[in-house]
């Protein structure tokens, strides 16, 4: 029998020297330094004396593609025909003359995309995907996102922040959306809820027993069938099991809760990377618009706003002042969850007398 | 035109605000296709329970087995229809981005055509992962999508226990911290591990990122399993020009405060001019005026990029520029988060041999890691059970102080192989000297 005709694909990852704006191309590797003339704009010079102007704007991630053909009209229209997008879905369009930098933006701040995101401002949310599209997502990515950058928005569009400010938003414990300044992920409060009908057909038992990191799902017969049960007390309701057993059902409309982290640092300027805390937990997972949520993200934020020094990042300023005082200033409980008792968790108590009074 | 649209009063409220709304686009999708308009009832149901109701599956492409990732509806109605039938195949395609991503805007056009042909018209730019994420299409259009994405010249990115999809920062494309070319490596290193990618054959995931300086712009410390960050070697640049122009501007108290406070190793000192160390090879100094320098001490600098950062143009990276290699970064699941380690502290990537040897290097831990990780175990969780120095002797490297905060704060140890390690280290001392 004719098998039908099956294209074969071509394995080949493709460079990008085409895609590259010309005068980016013309000065590869040799860049001088840069300036922002205002916010949302980058002036880069390059040892030749080459100049080209990239304007930045927001855009909402998941672009349907008449968004997309504006933001490409746009790009021909007032740009030169290239754009690049950042790790933060914001897209890039660039000039080779000064004089055209005002009508882009112009033209962008008309169809709707905000010009901004450049140095010290809040730049927009890294996230996930949310009910949109992920089979394991505790809440909505870009639902929670465009109800956030609704209220940071003249954030975005300013520098007004001591440092730059990375925002991540993340559906479930894994934290797709990454390591941040302030990080909005979910946390789920209750153990999963099994339903041993479907666990033998659906589930390849060993391996879900081995995913768990408290050793808390163990094999079991329930009501006569192959099954797991999970010990309630060990439990940490991470959700870890979820993914390769959907019956262990960890999302709860009620009882998935958001939990809101600090001081995550990408770079390596001034101190070491450094990973984000957990300050405070347990809001509501509240959709359309989770004001809970940003309400806390924007009490966090404008109190750094006030208080940190030019330069400071989020864990820059809390290293300064230290936790009792960021817990004091920003209003928020400090309680026995946020006590480190995972392995390790030790090197994260006091160990001196190094006490602000 | 499509169908009539289901109500979505809550959805509705996100179309509310000055930031661009992503209902706001789906909706004007949902005027042309009666998928939109389904995938919209999806998502509301979602927001109306809090739950989500995407269950995954095996969906591919001829010849691969990884890149799609494939979305069912679990919205039944009593007689296991799905109730959203028009969305009930929700897949995506994860195509790899030009490193830096970069486009013009006939491919990005072009992108929209095909999508708008075969799929939802949803298109994210870009996934967590560094791919585009062509967003909703059903089982049947998947390969014909592909087909005409891949005759573009583009190709899917990872999925599964595979080499995944890699990012690099825009790099010498446009920036002055730039230390090795981040496109050339992203594109050397994926060519290489076409295989990986799109065979998932892994015990687990396998990240690379591709960051230009140590501000490290795509997070590959906390992220990736192999980060390849640009640094250098020799003393930071300066232009007396630009130094002179930065403090005419700011200040002695911004000087003080913002840049010789808050270097990490005090290697910076302001300096009367005539008291600069000038025939210290390891000083540098930037003039503030006539009769002031900032002078750096390079042997003490960590290279941390805070005082380029904030003097960008008066001071810059130095001339012998390299990358730091760190193996490890990975979040939560299941030890808890871990940041990637050094396990090479500086190589050159100038020539094709310096670039084939940072290949050569990602290849042998690949191969370790693949040999030796248990199933659904990190490259970071391997190195955390076995031992760096385990990992080191399997990849063949040589242990380096650079690779550690400390030295070992317990006397938990067998050291009755001291003196052939010490010889070791000896013999190889005077092999290099020789």
């Amino acid at each position: 029998m004719a098998q039908p005709q099956m294209r074969k694909p071509v394995e080949y990852f493709l460079d990008n020297k085409k895609f590259l704006h010309p005068k980016f191309a013309a000065n590869y590797g040799n860049w001088k330094y840069h300036d922002r003339p205002r916010p949302g704009v980058l002036h880069h010079v390059s040892k030749t004396g080459d100049e080209v102007w990239t304007v930045r704007c927001g855009t909402q991630r998941q672009m349907d593609i008449y968004t997309i053909r504006t933001l490409c009209d746009i790009a021909d229209q007032y740009g030169e025909g290239y754009i690049r997008f950042t790790i933060r879905s914001n897209a890039e369009i660039m000039v080779s003359e000064e004089k055209k930098v005002a009508p882009l933006i112009e033209a962008l701040e008309k169809a709707g995309f905000p010009v901004g995101g450049t140095g010290n401002s809040v730049s927009m949310v890294a996230h996930t995907q949310g009910w949109l599209h992920c089979d394991i997502p505790g809440t909505d990515a870009s639902g929670v996102v465009k109800a956030m950058m609704d209220e940071l928005f003249e954030e975005f569009k300013n520098e007004q922040m001591p440092n730059r400010v990375r925002l991540s938003t993340s559906c479930c414990e894994i934290n797709c959306g990454g390591q941040a300044d302030i990080a909005v992920v979910i946390q789920h409060t209750k153990p999963p809820k099994i339903n041993h009908d479907l666990v033998a057909n659906v589930c390849e038992r060993p391996a879900v027993v081995a995913r768990c990191p408290v050793a808390a799902i163990r094999p079991a017969l329930v009501n006569g069938k192959p099954s797991l049960e999970v010990d309630e007390k060990k439990c940490v309701c991470c959700g870890a099991c979820y993914p390769p057993c959907p019956p262990m059902q960890i999302n709860d409309p009620e009882h998935s809760k958001i939990a809101i982290w600090v001081g995550g640092k990408n770079s390596n300027a001034r101190s070491k990377p450094t990973f984000h805390k957990l300050v405070a937990a347990g809001l509501p997972n509240n959709p359309p618009r989770w004001p809970e949520v940003n309400a806390v993200v924007k009490k966090i934020l404008m109190t750094y706003k006030e208080d940190a020094r030019p330069w400071e990042r989020m864990a820059d300023w809390i290293e300064r002042i230290g936790w009792p005082r960021f817990f004091e200033k920003t209003g928020l409980p400090f309680t026995k969850y946020m006590i480190d008792d995972w392995r390790g968790g030790r090197y994260n108590l006091n160990a001196s007398t190094h006490i602000r009074f | 035109m499509a169908k009539q649209p289901h109500p979505t009063p809550m959805l509705d409220e996100l179309e509310k605000g000055p930031w661009p709304s992503f209902i706001t686009g789906l909706k004007r999708l949902a005027k042309e296709k009666d998928y939109v308009v389904d995938l919209l009832g999806h998502l509301e149901h979602s927001y109306e329970t809090r739950k989500g109701y995407w269950k995954g599956g095996t969906v591919g492409v001829f010849g691969y087995g990884g890149g799609v990732i494939p979305r069912f509806t679990e919205i039944k109605d009593e007689k296991g229809e799905p109730r959203f039938k028009d969305a009930a195949e929700f897949h995506t395609l994860r195509v790899m981005p030009p490193p830096g991503m970069h486009y013009d805007t006939a491919t990005l056009r072009k992108f929209c055509d095909i999508w708008e042909k075969y799929g939802s018209g949803l298109i994210a730019l870009h996934g967590q992962s560094g791919d585009i994420m062509f967003q909703g299409c059903t089982t049947e259009n998947v390969q014909k999508a592909f087909d005409e994405i891949n005759e573009m010249g583009f190709d899917l990115g990872g999925a599964g226990p595979a080499v995944r999809t890699a990012m690099s920062c825009v790099g010498a494309a446009r920036c002055e911290q730039s230390c090795y070319d981040e496109a050339k490596a992203h594109h050397k290193i994926i060519n290489n591990f076409l295989d990986d990618i799109h065979r998932p054959a892994l015990p687990y995931k396998f990240k690379f990122k591709f960051s230009g300086c140590p501000n490290d712009c795509m997070n590959s410390i906390q992220r990736a399993d192999m980060a390849v960050i640009g640094t250098w070697r020799d003393n930071i640049q300066t232009d007396d020009e630009l130094g002179k122009k930065w403090f005419a501007k700011h200040g002695m108290n911004e000087l003080v405060n913002d840049v010789v406070a808050m270097c990490p190793t005090r290697a910076l000192q302001i300096k009367d001019a005539k008291d600069v160390r000038r025939d210290n090879p390891y000083i540098s100094a930037v003039a503030l005026n006539d009769t002031q320098c900032l002078e750096i001490d390079n042997k003490d600098c960590v290279r941390c990029m805070h005082c380029i950062n904030v003097m960008t143009g008066a001071l810059a990276p130095g001339k012998d520029k390299g990358a730091t290699i760190l193996v490890g970064g990975k979040s939560h699941l299941k030890i808890g988060a871990l940041m990637g380690t050094v396990i090479v502290p500086f190589m050159k990537l100038e020539t094709e041999e310096d670039f084939d040897k940072l290949v050569e290097l990602a290849q042998n831990i690949v191969d370790f890691f693949a040999e030796n990780a248990l199933e659904h175990e990190r490259a970071g969780e391997m190195i955390e059970r076995i031992g760096l120095a385990n990992f080191l002797e399997g990849i063949g490297l040589d242990v380096d102080p650079n690779m550690v905060n400390n030295p070992r704060m317990n006397p938990y140890v067998r050291t009755d192989g001291w003196d052939e390690e010490v010889a070791k280290i000896n013999a190889k001392k005077q092999a290099a000297a020789a």
